[in-house]
């Protein structure tokens, strides 16, 4: 029995008392219960001040507990974690209450009775109605959008990162910069003055579409501008060395390697300016009638059709479900051209593994 | 200053392709100085390089080995700030005078690269098409012909030739750097430079790089950046040694001879004491 295993070694240095699996999720259930509980006995209205009864309690039991079974590092590490966990939360509720909101406010109306109609002679406080000219109006205008600020922003970027030295590609970083600063109702003002006062064009989705491409235009630039600075040197000079003239290079190589990351920037911006109401409602003007042509008189679009259902309607009940269908449009189609966005990435992402 | 009577070189316009059959040429280096900005990182460098021969750099890091290399393709050029003085003679035409295209240059000098660099959205055939196809000038016909000469030349065509399809990353660091070999004997330079193409490979791999290179040497020529003496005393006819003789100096060509002489006699003491490890 020489060889037996002594079992009455001294405990081993590796191991130590550790609170079981299961307990983050005991205290975070008691923590719940507890500020459900504070909350009733003390008579709070508002579930906030539960929710943070609950939070608080929950990182201070957290790291009471650690520190009393498992010691001082132990404690500091469970108690950025359980911080950790409570920020997230914090954030994701008012997403999720959102979405939530959003979607069980605007299924009601939404059909495709709501999107195949427009407002047409229907007042603004009647049942019935949908949002046709909107979508075709957003469509429209952002598209044209698109069409300008990509091709500028795209060879802007190209510009700085592949031949951008000294001062001009300094002041033109410098510009990019303070035009992502440009609040959205500047560019419109400078639209209307410089288009429709100084040229004496008349309102139009196209008008609509200039401010947006110049709210899009820096978005594009930065973003691309990122992607590109990604692209190794190497296969910059691999290519080059193998007397490929440079414009080709950036053609065929630095451009196939980042397309993925550039989509997925083009596709932030489009979102980011298919929100846009303050431009539209200067440029565009808002038409309840269906107008399908961008480039002549006004046209309507979500987001100020969803402000013009808000506003002109005086608490109609029917205005209401139709904002709220069509904030509900305008969230899934930008999800929607994210998904597609997220699906070009990959498919025209480097390939790996064998 | 070149005159304008004087017939166009094969860099000065689209390579004729019909016209090359030794297509090894001999490089002459006179008094070349190149910089980063207004950091010099080598001084006064002359010599010749052999036609259809190995010629190994040898030398400490930081001296300049690599720059002087890429100064042979007019890649330094390509750096920001990068700037270069003196000649550098291609079978007599210098590679610096103003009529001469760099895209010319390094269609006629290709280059290796230390780490393996396939591009990546790009298969193994298209990796190795990729200098045609660029380039714009090829039919479509021949394509799959030079595509598996070269990766014969590379020896990689067995290993491949079954998933020419797919992608070139997917394959290891030998076989990619291999790849990266076929990939630049594809558009048919006269010099090949490689810039330590062995220092990422395992020791298998070095050896059939190595043996590769003893079966290019037969057509072209080529230059080797090595910081593997063995290798150099394996693979190459001449053997030049850079040093610097402070950090911060510019480096220097200390002596270039046949690789036997560098390594049994050198006529510099600082060439012995390096290759003996007796160094600094
Ligand atoms: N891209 C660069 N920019 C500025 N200095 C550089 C750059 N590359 C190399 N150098 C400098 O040039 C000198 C020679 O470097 P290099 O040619 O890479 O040496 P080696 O290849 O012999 O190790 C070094 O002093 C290095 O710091
Ligand atoms: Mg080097």
């Amino acid at each position: 029995m020489s060889h037996a295993i002594n079992t009455k070694q001294p405990a081993s240095t590796l191991q130590g008392a550790r609170l079981p699996k299961w307990a983050p999720y005991v205290i975070a259930a008691g923590s719940v219960a507890a500020g459900c509980g504070i909350g009733l006995a003390g008579g709070l209205d508002s579930r906030i001040q539960w929710g943070l009864i609950a939070a608080i309690l929950f990182v201070a039991v957290t790291y009471l507990l650690a520190a009393k079974i498992e010691g001082g590092r132990q404690a500091k590490d469970r108690i950025a974690t359980s911080v950790v966990w409570v920020a997230f939360l914090l954030a994701v509720i008012p997403l999720v209450s959102l979405i939530w909101e959003t979607v069980a406010r605007g299924i009601k109306v939404l059909d495709t009775y709501f999107l195949t109609t427009s407002m047409g002679v229907l007042a603004d406080t009647d049942v019935g109605g949908g949002i046709y000219h909107a979508l075709i109006g957003t469509l429209e205008q952002v598209g044209l959008a698109t069409l300008m600020a990509v091709p500028v922003g795209l060879l802007t970027a190209i510009y700085l990162v592949e031949y951008g030295r000294g001062k001009l590609a300094k002041a033109v970083t410098f510009f990019v910069d303070v035009m992502t600063g440009i609040p959205s109702i500047v560019a419109g003002l400078f639209i209307l003055s410089f288009w429709i006062l100084i040229l004496g064009q008349g309102y139009s989705g196209f008008a609509g579409a200039m401010a947006l491409a110049i709210l899009m235009m820096p978005v594009v630039v930065r973003s691309t501008e990122e992607m590109l600075k990604l692209v190794p040197n190497e296969l910059r000079e691999a290519s080059l060395a193998l007397g490929v003239p440079k414009w080709r290079t950036i053609l065929k190589v630095v451009l196939p390697t980042s397309i993925g990351g550039i989509t997925t920037g083009v596709m932030l911006a489009v979102a980011r300016i298919a929100g846009e109401t303050a431009p539209v409602l200067l440029l565009v003007w808002g038409n309840p009638l269906i107008n399908t042509n961008p480039f002549e008189g006004p046209q309507a679009s979500l987001p100020l059709y969803i402000y013009q259902q808000y506003a002109n309607s005086a608490g109609s009940p029917a205005a209401y479900d139709r904002a709220w269908a069509a904030a509900l449009t305008l969230i899934i189609l930008i999800m929607v051209l994210n998904l597609v966005a997220r699906g070009i990435a990959r498919w025209k992402a480097p390939k790996t593994g064998r | 200053m070149r005159l304008p009577t004087e017939p166009l070189s094969d860099l000065s316009q689209d390579l004729p392709k019909e016209a090359v059959i030794d297509m090894a040429k001999r490089i002459d280096v006179g008094g070349l100085t190149a910089y980063y900005g207004s950091h010099k990182a080598i001084e006064d460098i002359s010599m010749t390089v052999e036609p259809r021969s190995v010629t190994a750099f040898i030398g400490p890091s930081g001296c300049g080995k690599s720059t002087f290399l890429r100064t042979l393709n007019r890649m330094h050029e390509v750096t920001p700030g990068g700037r270069v003085e003196g000649k550098v003679m291609l079978d007599g035409e210098d590679l610096y005078a103003s009529a001469v295209d760099p895209v010319n240059v390094r269609r006629t000098i290709g280059m290796v690269f230390q780490r393996p660099n396939p591009f990546p959205t790009m298969s193994i055939f298209d990796n190795v098409a990729a200098g045609l196809r660029l380039n714009g000038n090829y039919k479509k016909a021949e394509l799959a012909d030079v595509v598996e000469k070269s990766l014969r030349g590379a020896n990689l065509w067995n290993e491949v030739k079954d998933r020419l399809n797919k992608p070139g990353s997917g394959l290891s660091g030998g076989q990619q750097q291999r790849l990266c070999i076929a990939r630049a004997i594809a558009v048919e330079p006269q010099v090949l430079l490689m810039d330590e193409p062995c220092s990422a490979l395992d020791p298998i791999s070095t050896l059939a790089i190595e043996d590769l290179i003893g079966e290019l040497k037969e057509r072209f020529t080529i230059v080797i950046v090595t910081h593997n003496m063995q290798q150099a005393a394996r693979v190459s006819d001449r053997t030049a040694f850079f040093n610097l003789s402070a950090v911060g100096q510019p480096g220097r060509l200390i002596e270039i001879d046949d690789t036997e002489r560098i390594f049994s006699n050198p006529s510099v003491q600082a060439t012995e004491d390096y290759i003996s490890g007796r160094f600094g």
